[in-house]
């Protein structure tokens, strides 16, 4: 796979503030590239430096190897694009703003109705053409900035937390489309985002991103599965517990995280530890479960959060847990609150923060 | 007395209307000079003062709050007062009084043109400005140009190009002072309804005088009215067109 954006050395400062320091960077040809890490750690200025609306302070830009300069900027415009973080769209009908880039490409009207056509069939909005696109609801108006960037068929995709201001439902339409996209059109993709959880769904690699530097790169498990303290300072991670841990004799620890819980972990480290659990790894069932698994509790559900196509349970079991199901299990178990159920999880699965 | 005047008010007013819908040819020439003149002023103060204004409402450099400053200040100008400076300078011994333009309509098209440059500056630059800045971006994340991403937002901001077409235009077609002092109201060559109306009315040809009023107020209401009603779809149909 050879890289089709290469950033070397770019920093960013505006006035006294730096906003990028150093990034090194290859993107390559047709993956989905995740940018992680918290607002203000300069995701969205390298965002708009890749889509050549922004200049940087110093570094290089190569577009499939050759360099981005006032020559052949515009060229490379018109085969990146970018979706923002808060929708943009200009002040007239969907299919005026999808329109937009098409007639600057010089397509044919014909040629346009088709794409629209196309692309409003992708992202699920058919008939919604002639509507005025800032009367839609803020998923339908990313939907449209979807459409109108999938219409130009440009080399690059790049998106600014794209999901963050929207619907679960609207979300999980744009992850569908956008993974459909990258697979049927090998669209390259650079998605900023602080959900950990979209990054890993959507993307093949990602990059960790803290204070304007590029700390970590690689596959989004290898990213989230050890996470750095760096990483769990600012990632909203979810079944958090602090305790006092204690070695036991087959090597691993077993940590009083309080409320009576003790939780077993696959690592060796005594004294006050704090640890966490994925959503997605916990086990959870109406029978007693009889697995493998060392940690096993009894509790009940006290709050169910439907986000379309997943289902988030929270679960009292001494400590409260969040636990993740498809909404195919959750259906199938008829799970309500006040539900007793158990939840199980690997001691392999307690990560020390 | 006071009945007097009133009579002659009621009698000058059905007259007026009689020459209105006569289509008395003094009336119906001077209210064409009128349009004609203001309509072209408009148009050459928005050939200057769009670029200026996109200038303003795009680009940062050193000096832009003083220029917007300028043309805010000169918003209020006194027609009078902007009427002499201009006479001066097309009089014979004016810097381009060897164009002989003074007493023409050219002059009276040029000395609106000046007059109204401030509207349409001031009110384009703060359209412009109040467009979503992330706008030009959009544009140029879809493959527009510089210029192309400029023309984006002019387009975003056209509901106050149109309000400051509109506002010149009023201004243009209702001043007095600008049109009197480098048109010197010369019947049937740079006579138009303002000055008539003023002229007129000294003269006590209160008829003529009403009828010119009436269709000075219909023209600027009628259009007023219009932009008001079309305004929206008109600048929903230029949008992305």
């Amino acid at each position: 796979m050879s890289s089709i954006i290469e950033l070397e050395d770019i920093s960013k400062t505006y006035g006294n503030n730096i906003v990028l320091k150093q990034i090194n960077l290859k993107i390559q040809e047709g993956e989905v590239f995740s940018l992680l890490g918290p607002n203000g750690a300069g995701k969205t200025t390298l965002l708009r430096i890749m889509a050549s609306i922004e200049k940087p302070s110093s570094g290089i830009i190569r577009f499939r190897s050759a360099k981005v300069d006032e020559g052949n900027i515009n060229q490379v415009r018109l085969n990146t694009t970018m979706i923002f973080q808060k929708t943009a769209l200009f002040s007239t009908s969907v299919y005026k703003n999808i329109a937009y880039g098409l007639k600057l490409r010089g397509c044919s009207r014909r040629e346009t109705d088709e794409k629209i056509k196309e692309v409003m069939k992708t992202v699920r909005l058919e008939g919604y053409e002639n509507r005025p696109a800032k009367k839609l609801s803020g998923g339908e108006q990313q939907r449209v900035a979807l459409a109108r960037a999938l219409a130009l068929d440009a080399d690059v995709l790049l998106l600014d937390e794209p999901m963050a201001n929207i619907d679960p439902k609207n979300v999980s339409i744009i992850e569908d489309v956008l993974s459909r996209v990258n697979k049927e059109k090998k669209t390259t993709m650079v998605i900023a985002t602080h959900n950990m959880f979209q990054a890993e769904t959507l993307a093949q690699r990602a990059a960790l991103m803290l204070e304007g530097k590029i700390v970590k790169v690689g596959a989004p498990q290898e990213i989230f599965t050890w996470p750095s303290k760096l990483l769990a300072n600012y990632v909203k991670l979810e079944n958090v517990f602090s305790g006092f841990s204690k070695v036991t004799k087959e090597g691993t620890s077993l940590v009083d995280v309080g409320d009576g819980l003790q939780i077993e972990a696959a690592f060796e480290k005594a004294g006050n530890v704090t640890v966490f659990v994925r959503p997605e790894d916990i086990l959870l069932s109406s029978n007693p479960i009889v697995s493998s698994a060392r940690n096993s509790f009894e509790g009940r559900i006290i709050q169910i959060s439907d986000l379309g196509p997943i289902v988030k349970l929270k679960v009292k079991a001494g400590k409260n847990f969040i636990v993740q199901i498809t909404k195919r299990s959750f259906n199938e178990m008829q799970l309500n609150v006040e539900a007793k159920v158990f939840i199980a999880f690997k001691a392999s699965s307690v990560h020390a923060v | 007395m006071h009945f007097g005047l009133g009579n002659e008010i009621i009698d000058g007013f059905l007259k007026a209307l009689q020459l209105i819908f006569s289509g008395d040819p003094t009336v119906v020439e001077i209210s064409i000079r009128s349009f004609l003149v203001s309509s072209l002023a408009v148009m050459l103060s928005a050939l200057w003062g769009l670029p200026v204004a996109m200038l303003l409402g795009l680009k940062r450099f050193p000096g832009r709050f003083l220029v917007k400053g300028f043309f805010n200040a000169m918003l209020g100008i006194p027609t009078v007062a902007l009427g002499l400076i201009l006479y001066l300078f097309f009089s014979n011994a004016g810097p381009v009084g060897f164009l002989r333009l003074l007493y023409s309509p050219t002059a009276m098209i040029i000395g609106q043109a000046i007059l109204v440059t401030p509207i349409t500056v001031s009110f384009i630059t703060s359209a412009i400005e109040s467009v979503d800045p992330e706008i030009k971006d959009l544009a140029k994340t879809l493959g527009a140009s510089e210029t192309e991403a400029s023309v984006a937002v002019l387009r975003e901001s056209m509901s106050g190009v149109v309000l400051a077409i509109t506002a010149s235009f009023n201004r243009a077609i209702a001043e007095l002072g600008v049109v009197l002092m480098v048109g010197g109201n010369i019947a049937g060559f740079t006579s138009v309804l303002t000055t008539t109306i003023a002229l007129e009315t000294s003269k006590g040809e209160i008829a003529l005088a009403i009828a010119l009023a009436i269709i000075l107020l219909l023209i600027v209401s009628a259009l007023t009215l219009a932009v008001n009603l079309f305004q929206k779809r008109m600048t929903y149909y230029f949008r992305g067109e």
